[in-house]
């Protein structure tokens, strides 16, 4: 592939990521537990979109690429585009792949690839979404018997989709391995420090999630895809 | 810093003069989002916008207010472009900026050592005036207590948390450091 190919390839897996990440979290306006929460959950989704809209643009027409390609055109991982669950299988999510963005926004952000100068810029939204994850993981773990019953189920059941956060991403310069052990480490503390047992399962193998990349996405894509495009493919370049 | 010329500077001010759309206090010029004023042509002109957060929704406003400004001094051709790079810091608003939003109510956000890496303490939320120099606590812009306490880190916008003060007991939004 040439350089703009491999870069093009590159902000989609990283456009749809925060993409699809944002619409998930802006489907908890309205449901969230407090209202606070709920503004929270919506500021988040909100640096996310603005984060997809420039890698998009990147690519290509950021309103074509979110509004009118199949599922199996979407090459983000398969971590984000999970239904919300419960609020801790949100927070779990939450913790899960901020750690995993501010580790890579703060890698990009050093070098002088395509990707420098947005990254550096969103590693400091990032370092918030990740502190708002981490204080939710404390309170919910180190909680009641019920929260943090509920907060290790979570980690538990999202913790076989983060092994596809350190495969290699065509177009971007990342020592994955060494990102990977700065992740398990940066997640095993929090973890620890809110009683919670690190899940034993293998983050990757035969046994685990994670082809999004590919685009082979998980059953419930395809509907969250439906909800988000609709009105767009319902009403071809209207506009108020 | 660019040499401007003499145009070039009266442009600046009169797009700077802009009120941001969201905390009308304040203007773009004191909120450090105007970067640059480009005289392209006879009567072209392109400006050099960078948003507070990628995801700013104002952004769209802000060029709109600049264009209108811009137009009204006689300007034809207005541009106005974004730019990420340099990234914009809270570190950005001036002085004045600052005092304003505190009159205004909102707890102005601190400032950093230039160019450091943006280092989350994650301690107690409750600020307490003992606190390490380091970390200045924030203080309640209606009675100026520093026994103010995190509600959420997000308020009404990405850019504001909503913290609460525990000496006159009232909410108050603090804006942010990035």
């Amino acid at each position: 592939m040439t350089a703009t190919t491999t870069a093009t390839a590159a902000a989609l897996a990283l456009g749809d990521d925060a993409l699809v990440l944002s619409h998930r979290l802006g489907e908890w306006a309205g449901h969230a537990p407090v209202l606070e929460e709920e503004v929270a959950l919506a500021n988040i989704a909100l640096d996310l979109l603005g984060q997809a809209r420039v890698l998009l643009s990147m690519a290509g027409d950021e309103d074509e690429l979110a509004y009118l390609r199949e599922e199996r055109a979407f090459r983000n991982l398969q971590l984000v585009e999970q239904p919300n669950g419960d609020f801790a299988h949100t927070i779990a999510r939450q913790l899960y792949f901020s750690t995993h963005q501010h580790l890579l926004y703060a890698r990009l952000a050093t070098g002088d690839g395509p990707f420098a100068g947005l990254a550096a810029k969103a590693v400091k939204e990032v370092a918030y979404h990740r502190d708002h994850a981490e204080q939710w993981t404390l309170r919910l773990g180190d909680g009641t018997d019920l929260s943090h019953q509920r907060m290790q189920r979570a980690c538990d059941a999202l913790w076989r989709f983060t092994g596809e956060m350190f495969q290699p991403v065509e177009g971007l310069d990342i020592d994955t391995e060494d990102m990977n052990a700065a992740w398990l480490e940066s997640v095993g503390d929090v973890l620890r420090r809110a009683t919670l047992t690190v899940p034993d399962g293998p983050q990757s193998g035969a046994w685990t999630a994670g082809a999004g990349r590919q685009g082979l996405h998980t059953e419930p894509f395809g509907r969250m895809l439906a909800e988000m495009q609709h009105l767009h493919r319902s009403h071809p370049g209207a506009s108020w | 810093m660019v040499t401007l010329t003499p145009l070039e500077a009266e442009l600046l001010e009169v797009a700077g003069s802009v009120p941001d759309p969201e905390l009308p206090v304040l203007t773009l010029r004191e909120l450090g989002v105007l970067r640059a004023v480009h005289v392209r042509d006879a009567d072209a002109v392109e400006v050099e916008l960078t948003p507070t957060y990628t995801g700013c929704p104002a952004v769209e406003a802000m060029s709109q207010d600049i264009e209108r400004a811009l137009h009204a001094h006689g300007v034809r051709k207005v541009t106005v472009r974004t730019v990420l790079t340099p990234a914009w810091s809270t570190d950005d608003i001036s002085a004045e900026g600052r005092r304003k939003l505190r009159e205004f109510g909102i707890a102005p956000p601190r400032t950093r050592s230039a160019s450091e890496p943006v280092s989350l303490t994650l301690g107690p939320t409750r600020t307490h005036p003992s606190e390490a120099p380091a970390d200045a606590p924030i203080r309640c812009p209606h009675c100026g207590s520093a026994d103010t306490e995190l509600l959420s880190r997000f308020s009404s916008t990405a850019c504001k948390a909503l913290r609460r003060c525990l000496a006159c007991r009232e909410p108050f939004d603090h804006f942010k450091e990035l």
